[in-house]
């Protein structure tokens, strides 16, 4: 597909390197040559060199004949008028427009048509979205959620005193008193995709397939504390700060804004009047102490830099925060990450580049397509799921008698209300929400594509 | 230096050099023409062995290819596929003397055109046509056929970027389309449509199909290899007329005929590197019409001459159908000016490029207005685009480069005791790809009395001057072999 990406900030390199990978033509339009010119060395793209939301430079990046455009510069007007213009260019055209700004949330989505979108991303809501599910199930490192919220794919630490430590795969039913299932574990930075008689170890990371009803059973089978979280801090005033505090309020938690600027905090102030907003730096420990810092159950690290963040998330682990989750906007699926104390890591474009490469993928093939793809193990595997439709293959057939290829794995099993873990017997119908888990470099574009190719 | 992804390609590379030489070889296998197909059958085995190993060595790449790797590979290919791409000549015992092989073929992949042999219609034909399918295949560029038919971008294709650059002509080069395969296949589709048209057309003139085929393939790379001795002079003024049409034509940039396929016709009417382009071509077939038309019958064979002379040196292929050695000085104070001014960039010929021209031009006229307005601020736009102020630095390198190597070769050439005239001439013409120059080396002569010491600085320049300098002096710089 012919796909314009307009700015070559985070999201858009992001999503520049995902669909290179995918075979698309890709034309990037940035006001800065010199970004335009790095980016065009890594990736086979072509750049067009100025203003996104100018027709000019829509033309000649040849939205004429393009598919898709992705609106993601750091303006949400410029992204707005980009897709207004382009729309007005080329009818058939389909346009996903990064907004960022609360105000305009409402309007972007209602007035959707009249802008010509056709689908809006706003990465700091998902973050906070994600990072607020994260906080109602404390405990688990990253959460993935399908088919309807009732499938959960969760990522488990093995620490020195785990339960799980030695034991084999097989075995594992008679320590955790539910159905899951173990998808993929990263190893010394390496993503494996497990059998029956693979035996854990310490610091290794699991990854596996829950029903949402079974959580609370999980975590309280493996020991870990299942204490609900009731209060958080929150450092760095954000919009996902925004978002994640009017979402953490509505589930009945309490929470501390702290920022920086005086001006911001006002602004929060306004916005949240039920959240205690701090100004203050929360780089000085001496002011964390003074906020209580090990009073609270989960601290947020949410400030703009990347360091900071992750140095104030060891400090609170070292202070006993039970719960800490940090955010990282360069470089998150560094494997490094996992050796620290810093909990759950969430990237806010990497969470906006699944949803965009999804409506891609589902663009390019509506027959079969993925209804959503979740990158998990370090952006290391995919987490994918499929709605069967009458052209899906093997179609009641059982798990153990199809040939699937090397590194897919069906996981689960969705029919209505009810949710299957997938074992060897298991079997799928017509409309099931199934969830596959891959590891292999070839991207799997359509259900049929985890079968073995026949001859 | 990730040594192994060049070695890579360059074996791939080598590898579509073998399957290069079966056409050539079928002609000496239906002409039964033994000492060129022991040439070619021991060339093939060669190169082949040499592709084999270089693979095998490379088996286990892994990192990455960036902008140093581009510029190496460039260099290093064209050197290499010209040392193994002389061998037919060497080993069929044709040209005897491997300096001289070795010259005649990177003549022919650098689309120069300048000879060293004395008796061209002796060589056998399966030779001959090697000589001008080297054109053909050295015109648009090796390494942009290679891209356009193996898939060499991977996860992170953007190095491609860097091959076009290094290959291609031009101070600003870029694709026509995001995906390079596709830039690569459509450069190419566009050179195969022009070079058929070329060939119907000498043919409907009554052109033997084996002249015809040649003649294209030199026309089409702007190479200038003929199949007789006194080039193209022996053809109908039909055949000369059709071949100044299409020299001009594979001088324009491929990228104008991009935005033709795409119907922008503003737009090409519109290039400012083609309407200078035009005016240089017709400006100087005027003048040179006027200058010489005491010589011929009439003006219209005055303007003939002069048209033909002015395409083929302007596209730098180097054809001749008069001696423009007998001119009146004028005549060839403008063709040697004309040598240095060159074809359009994108486009298969060589020399300084329009566009540079023009940019010098503009940039030079900002000079003189900032000398007046001291604090004037102002861009160099070409058809309404600012240019970056790097691509007006860097032809003002380039530009530093060009003389100094001009300088340097000319007073090594001269060591061997020619004409001023002819030295200059032979350097200009090897450097900008021209072919003939003027004296001893004129369109009736050849380059074969010059020294292996001349020969080796003129092979080194044909080279440098179609890889536009850069790849080739890389090479020499100590820097490009350190580790990091």
């Amino acid at each position: 597909m012919k796909i314009l990406i307009a700015g070559c900030g985070k999201v858009g390199s992001t999503l520049t390197k995902q669909l290179t990978s995918e075979g698309h033509e890709i034309t990037l339009i940035d006001h800065d040559p010199e970004v335009l010119e790095g980016i065009m060395e890594r990736y086979d793209v072509m750049g067009v060199q100025g203003n996104a939301a100018a027709m000019e430079s829509l033309e000649q990046a040849g939205v004429q004949d393009a598919d898709l455009l992705i609106a993601a510069t750091d303006m949400d007007e410029v992204n707005l008028l980009s897709c207004l213009t382009a729309h007005g260019l080329n009818e058939k055209l389909h346009t996903i427009g990064r907004i960022r700004n609360p105000e305009y949330r409402r309007q972007a989505y209602e007035m959707r048509s009249v802008f010509g979108l056709n689908m809006v991303i706003n990465p700091e809501r998902e973050a906070a979205t994600s990072i607020s599910r994260l906080l109602k199930y404390p405990g688990f490192r990253t959460i993935e959620t399908f088919a309807k919220g009732n499938v959960e794919i969760v990522e488990v630490h093995v620490t020195a005193d785990s339960k799980l430590k030695n034991v084999a795969l097989n075995q594992l039913q008679n320590i955790i008193h539910c159905t899951v299932l173990v998808c993929a574990i990263v190893r010394d930075d390496r993503c494996l995709m497990p059998d029956g008689n693979f035996v854990l170890k310490e610091n290794d990371h699991l990854y596996i397939t829950a029903t949402t009803s079974n959580l609370s059973a999980l975590l309280r089978s493996l020991g870990i504390i299942t204490k609900p979280v009731k209060n958080v801090l929150i450092a760095g005033g954000g919009r996902i700060s925004y978002y994640l505090a009017s979402q953490l309020q509505e589930s009945g938690m309490t929470c501390e804004i702290i920022e920086q600027s005086a001006r911001r905090c006002e602004e929060l102030a306004l916005l949240l009047p039920d959240a205690r907003v701090v100004q203050g730096d929360a780089s000085n420990q001496n002011f964390m102490e003074t906020e209580r810092i090990d009073s609270y159950d989960a601290l947020v690290m949410l400030t703009g830099l990347d360091e900071l963040n992750i140095v104030m998330a060891l400090y609170g682990s070292a202070r006993g925060v039970k719960h800490v989750v940090t955010k990282v906007s360069h470089g998150e699926n560094n494997l490094l990450l996992n050796e620290l104390e810093i909990g759950s890591v969430v990237s806010p474009k990497e969470l906006s580049c699944n949803t965009i490469v999804q409506y891609v993928r589902a663009m390019q093939n509506r027959q079969g397509a993925a209804i959503t793809i979740h990158r998990i193990a370090g952006g290391q595997a995919e987490a994918i799921e499929f709605i069967i439709d009458e052209n899906s293959k093997h179609i009641g057939e059982k798990i153990k008698n199809l040939k699937l290829k090397k590194n897919v794995l069906i996981s689960s099993i969705s029919r209505g209300e009810n949710t299957e873990i997938a074992s060897g017997n298991s079997t799928y119908e017509l409309d099931d929400t199934v969830v596959v888990i891959t590891n292999s470099s070839n991207p799997i574009l359509q259900f049929n594509d985890i079968f073995e190719a026949e001859f | 230096m990730n040594y192994k992804q060049v070695g890579y390609i360059i074996s791939l590379l080598l590898l579509m050099e073998a399957a290069f030489m079966i056409p050539p070889l079928a002609i000496s296998f239906y002409l039964a023409e033994h000492a060129a197909i022991r040439g070619y059958l021991a060339s093939i085995v060669i190169i082949m062995i040499t592709a084999g190993i270089l693979y095998w060595v490379c088996r286990d790449r892994k990192g990455g290819f960036y902008a140093k790797e581009g510029m190496v590979l460039t260099g290093l290919a064209w050197i290499i596929m010209s040392m193994l791409g002389c061998l037919p000549f060497y080993i069929s015992g044709e040209i005897p003397r491997y300096v001289d092989a070795l010259f005649e073929v990177v003549s022919g992949f650098t689309t120069t055109g300048s000879s060293i042999l004395t008796n061209v219609e002796a060589l056998d034909k399966g030779l001959l046509f090697w000589r001008s399918f080297t054109h053909w295949v050295g015109g648009m560029g090796v390494l942009v056929f290679l891209m356009a038919i193996v898939p060499l971008s991977g996860k992170n294709g953007g190095f491609t970027l860097h091959i076009l650059r290094a290959e291609s002509p031009g101070p600003s080069v870029g694709k026509l389309v995001p995906k390079m395969k596709k830039t690569a296949s459509i450069l190419y589709l566009i050179y195969v449509i022009l070079t058929v048209l070329d060939l119907i057309f000498l043919l409907i003139g009554g052109m033997p199909l084996f002249d015809a085929v040649c003649t294209a393939f030199g026309t089409a790379g702007t190479g200038g290899f003929g199949v007789r001795n006194d080039s193209l002079a022996g053809y109908s003024p039909y055949l000369q007329n059709v071949t100044t049409v299409f020299m001009l034509l594979f001088g324009v940039n491929f990228s104008c005929y991009y935005l033709l396929i795409l119907k922008s016709f503003k737009e090409v009417f519109r290039d400012e590197e083609l309407r200078l382009y035009c005016v240089i071509v017709f400006s100087s077939i005027a003048l040179i019409a006027w200058n010489i038309s005491g010589m011929y019958a009439n003006i219209g064979e005055a303007v003939h001459h002069s048209a033909f002379q002015v395409a083929s040196i302007i596209s730098t292929s180097g054809f001749a159908t008069a001696d423009f050695d007998l001119w009146p000085n004028f005549s060839k104070a403008i063709l040697m000016l004309l040598m240095i001014f060159g074809a359009c960039a994108g486009s298969t010929g060589g020399g300084i490029k329009t566009i540079r021209l023009l940019l010098l031009f503009k940039s030079l006229k900002r000079n003189i207005h900032q000398q007046i307005h001291p604090n004037r601020i102002s861009h160099i736009r070409v058809n309404g685009a600012v240019i970056d102020e790097k691509v007006i630095t860097n032809v003002g390198v380039y530009l530093i480069a060009y003389t100094m190597i001009i300088i340097v070769s000319f007073l090594i050439v001269s060591l061997d005791g020619f004409s001023v005239e002819a030295n200059v001439s032979a350097v200009l013409a090897t450097f900008n790809n021209i072919g003939p120059g003027l004296a001893e080396v004129g369109p009736t002569c050849n380059f074969y009395a010059y020294s292996t010491l001349s020969k080796l600085v003129m092979i080194f320049g044909m080279l440098a001057g179609r890889l536009e300098i850069m790849p080739v002096i890389v090479l020499l710089s100590r820097q490009t072999w350190k580790k990091v």
